[in-house]
């Protein structure tokens, strides 16, 4: 995991620019000016925005909100999940648990590719269903003869059953990388990786530029070009702030290893919806957890390896 | 020399407006603060969690097919049992479909001829149906070996606590072992999985970016 960078700190006092970036021929005193005027036209232009809220646009980082703050912001989320859905939720924020880190195993000797992952996770997740479709995990369908190769891979098969002979299929999803190039890509650090691994987002500082999702190699960043088609019947009411709770229009989403589940020691979604038991979950910290027997006994690799990514999602074959 | 144009010391001009924007408005400078961070937890240090006491293995229960379970509902164990090994005039949908080292195994080879409610091991020791695991392990031990540490097999529950296993029999039929597809329903409340002879039909595949377009 690298190091968190510190969040960008406004300096108190007036900001002396280093001499080469100063435009030539504006005093100081105009400049600041002129930039004051834009940035207050700018707030009042967002301002008249439908939905808009200079309470959220003010938010603090997630990471520095604490007690009352942290409380007020989940409950906001509440009332707008009651407001928007009709339904009641509930919002926490549970950080990581001490001592875990979590690894996932995915057998590709046993994956059927019935994509059950695909829509288990669409259901727990609160994915938009169709305009946008939004799906967290893609499965591609691959040869035998070509082995793991993304130039003879097919995302959109579909056989009357599967598997299909001579296939195999090879289930992506966020990879939950310890170098995480969507970390290092964000410019309003809206993405992060926190101690238990979980790559997480924070939809409201997320502003939509998808600079992550062009530096995942893994193509596990989705966008929500339209406010999300979700019916209020299906929204799952057990929602993390920092993971399924439904997302506005024009964030990018990912998966969170079930967040809501996975801290509070529950299998995520897709490990219980796998009709073959491919799917294995569990704390590398510990080594009697299943992942840690895969690791120890299978032969495992990771997908992009040269890549330097170093995921916390392993593929394996166990026979 | 210059930094790049990433690293923070030149980022800080940007922040320029914002700064004004939070004198504007009053908003306290977003300094790093001293309180406790909320999404912030202890380091992953090695230090392991201490592992769930004496975890309960809970397996899910046998799919027995409808109408012949219990065995002994025609088999009472009085009556004398040809235990030579022969294709049987009866139990069609089972020898059908048997394909489970066929040339040298037959039904007596698990199924107990005076017990018929249970199974038994080579060695003669009975076992019931809900530890059938052990019967299946005695040809396929390195299975076996991996379904005790949860690499083989299916689980659900707490990666964190007690979770159901699913026995060898809710996903391979022990006649034709060869997995093909497993059927999940809800019988009295409980998750009943059971191998089918047919292959899963996939979930509707995701929509091409072309369908999706107006």
């Amino acid at each position: 995991m690298s190091p968190p960078r510190p969040l960008p700190v406004l300096p108190a006092g007036p900001v002396d620019l280093a001499p080469d970036l100063r435009e030539p021929g504006l005093d100081p005193e105009r400049r600041a000016f002129l930039r004051t005027a834009a940035a207050g036209a700018a707030l009042a232009s967002l301002a008249g925005c439908k939905g808009f809220s200079t309470e959220d646009f003010f938010r603090r980082h997630f990471n520095e909100l604490s007690g009352p703050a942290l409380k007020r912001v989940l409950q906001k989320v509440e009332a707008t999940n009651k407001a928007t859905w009709g339904r009641d939720t509930t919002v926490t924020a549970e950080g990581p648990l001490p001592g875990v880190v979590f690894g996932y195993g995915l057998d590709l000797s046993r994956c059927i590719g019935c994509r059950r992952c695909v829509y288990a996770c669409v259901k727990e997740n609160n994915q938009s269903r169709e305009r946008p479709q939004i799906h967290w995990i893609r499965v591609l369908e691959m040869d035998k003869e070509h082995g793991v190769d993304l130039t003879h891979a097919e995302h959109y098969y579909d056989p009357a059953t599967v598997p299909q002979p001579g296939k195999f299929y090879f289930p992506v999803q966020c990879q939950q990388c310890r170098n995480p190039p969507c970390v290092k890509a964000c410019p309003t650090q809206a993405t992060w990786k926190q101690a238990d691994g979980i790559v997480v987002i924070d939809y409201d500082w997320c502003i939509g530029c998808r600079c992550c999702m062009s530096a995942c190699p893994y193509g596990a960043r989705h966008f929500n070009l339209g406010e999300p088609n979700l019916p209020a019947a299906e929204l799952n009411p057990v929602q993390h702030f920092l993971g399924n709770r439904p997302r506005p229009k024009g964030v990018v989403e990912k998966c969170t290893f079930c967040v809501q589940r996975s801290r509070q020691g529950r299998y995520t979604a897709c490990v219980e919806a796998c009709p073959v038991g491919a799917r294995k979950f569990g704390n590398l910290l510990d080594p009697e957890s299943e992942i840690r027997k895969v690791m120890e006994t299978k032969r495992v690799f990771i997908f992009k390896e040269e890549l330097a990514t170093q995921p916390q999602f392993y593929y394996f074959y166990a026979t | 020399m210059r930094p790049t144009w990433f690293t923070r010391s030149s980022r800080r001009p940007r922040l320029a407006p914002l700064l004004a924007l939070a004198l504007l408005t009053g908003w306290p400078a977003a300094a790093s603060s001293s309180e406790p961070k909320a999404g912030a937890a202890a380091p992953a240090t090695a230090a392991k969690k201490p592992a769930a006491a004496a975890q309960v293995i809970q397996a899910t229960s046998p799919p027995f097919t409808e109408g012949i379970f219990p065995c002994s509902g025609c088999h009472d164990g009085k009556e004398k049992v040809n235990t030579a090994r022969r294709d049987l005039g009866f139990h069609d949908e089972q020898q059908s479909v048997f394909a489970h080292d066929a040339e040298h195994r037959w039904c007596l080879d698990c199924h107990d001829a005076q017990r018929r409610d249970q199974l038994h091991l080579t060695n003669g020791d009975l076992v019931p149906f809900t530890e059938s695991y052990r019967l299946c392990g005695q040809c396929h031990g390195d299975k076996l070996r991996d379904w005790r540490v949860g690499v083989h097999g299916k689980r659900i529950g707490n990666w964190d606590g007690a979770r159901t296993t699913f026995l060898c029999v809710n996903c391979h039929n022990p006649h034709t072992p060869l997995f093909k597809g497993v059927k999940e329903s809800m019988v009295d409340g409980k998750l009943l999985v059971m191998p089918t002879l047919e292959r899963i039909k996939p979930e509707p595949r995701p929509r091409r970016p072309e369908e999706v377009r107006p």
